[in-house]
């Protein structure tokens, strides 16, 4: 008898990849994983998963293994990988459009004021306090 | 030259310094400065996002006020609100019919801002305006005995559309320091991202960046490390005190805004500053190199 082997395949998530290429109309397809954006993250060994594995997520629609991780909430949109980018993908937009889809579907705020140390906001510049919030809140 | 000028909201409080030695070092350089008299929050974060469109009125309200005010060019002394601004600019620009749908919501201005009619410039580049000459006229041929690092950070740099010089090796602000009789310290860390707001989320990793970013500029001979982005310096400054309190070995270096070592280059008293604002006292290496 043949053996049998099979793969299931994660579900595709057509309404999510819709979402996405609307907010970012970023074109997942052209990455080829060569990984420079992960290499030139600056946060990449506190992600879970590394830009170029969410690229390759995207590539697959596969937005539940995107939405466990944390990496778009770790990323501070500092544009490295963009401009590492062989391939002229705008990895720091894709990771804006992930949080804007996550935030629209699940928690409009992931972010709370009063978690901030009272101590810290003493010195904290401002522009630290929108800007997390920016990200964090829709 | 006349400028308008747009300050945002830190350099009004723990950003001052920057502004203040800016301003005392324009006015030596006979630049003519004028604070826009009413401006908003640029909201800090572009949105990257195409259809986000409320967080980019912010920035458009801004200058719709900078273009009633008339003048040419609008200076933007923080890197942040500079990346903002100008991308939204860019952004309606690259955009019209989004342009009219922010146009259609701000109904409290009577005029519209299409892009071109104000010109956004950061304070490196209206530097290199007003000309090596100009500056040397000012600061005449002394040179101070002062090794710096220039830290750009990611804001000036990035996204390439609005950089003020090269992503990746830019020399502006080293080619400044060299202009005002100081000497640049060129170090591998000086474009990378010092973990930006991530500071409120994920502190070990701003603190990740900020060892890598000091310890590289003094082991390329640093006096200084210099910033133009309120946000890294509050990061590499207090970031770096809490790490020198956890750690004896780790060493320290102060952090200023460029314009507070320019100022002082260019003969300005440094008691225009406020150094309580600072976590890591510039004031021992100041005396020590006889400027203070
Ligand atoms: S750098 Fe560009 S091409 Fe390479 S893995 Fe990342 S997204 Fe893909
Ligand atoms: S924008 Fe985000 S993902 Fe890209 S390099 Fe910076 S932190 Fe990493």
């Amino acid at each position: 008898m043949e053996p049998k082997v099979s793969i299931k395949l994660p579900a595709k998530d057509a309404a999510r990849v819709e979402r996405f290429a609307e907010i970012t109309g970023v074109n997942v397809f052209a990455c080829y994983q060569c990984g420079n954006c992960s290499a030139s993250c600056p946060a990449t060994e506190f992600m879970d998963v590394p830009p170029h594995q969410v690229m390759r997520y995207l590539q697959l629609e596969m937005f539940d293994e995107i939405v466990k991780a944390n990496t778009c909430w770790i990323c501070a949109a500092c544009i490295t990988c963009t401009a590492k980018c062989p391939r002229g993908i705008d990895i720091a937009k894709a990771m804006e459009g992930l949080r804007q889809i996550f935030l629209e579907e699940q928690e409009f705020a992931r972010y709370n004021i009063f978690d901030i140390k009272k101590k810290v906001l003493e010195k904290l510049p401002q522009i630290a306090l929108v800007g997390n919030f920016r990200k964090n809140i829709l | 030259m006349e400028v308008s000028y747009y300050p945002g909201c830190t350099l009004k409080t723990n950003g001052k310094n920057f502004e203040v030695t800016t301003l005392k070092l324009l006015e030596k350089l006979d630049v003519d400065v004028k604070e826009l008299e009413e401006w908003y929050c640029c909201g800090v974060t572009f949105s990257q996002s195409e259809e986000n469109l409320i967080q980019k009125v912010a920035p458009i309200r801004t200058l719709v006020k900078a273009k009633e005010a008339g003048r040419k060019k609008l200076l933007v002394l923080c890197a942040m609100c500079y990346n903002t601004l100008k991308r939204a600019v860019k952004f309606i620009k690259d955009n019209p019919d989004k342009r009219d749908v922010i146009h259609d919501f701000m109904d409290r201005e009577s005029t519209k801002y299409f892009g071109d009619e104000v010109e956004i410039i950061d304070l490196l580049s209206l530097l290199k305006l007003i000309g090596r000459e100009k500056i040397r006229e000012v600061v005449g041929d002394k040179r101070l005995n002062l090794k710096v690092a220039g830290y750009y950070g990611c804001m000036l740099l990035r996204p390439r559309d609005i950089a003020i010089d090269s992503e990746t090796n830019p020399t502006l602000l080293e080619e400044m320091l060299e202009n005002f009789g100081l000497s640049p310290v060129y170090f591998p860390f000086r474009v990378e991202c010092c973990g930006s707001y991530q500071i409120l989320n994920n502190s070990d990793f701003v603190r990740k960046q900020t060892r890598l970013i000091v310890s590289s500029a003094i082991e390329n001979g640093a006096d200084f490390i210099v910033t133009l982005c309120p946000l890294c310096f509050y990061n590499l400054d207090e970031v770096q005190k809490e790490i020198a309190e956890e750690d004896s070995a780790f060493k320290t270096i102060p952090v200023m805004y460029i314009s507070q070592l320019l100022s002082i280059a260019a003969g300005i008293s440094p008691e225009i500053n406020d150094f309580n604002l600072h976590s890591i006292d510039p004031r021992p290496v100041l005396r020590e190199k006889g400027l203070l």
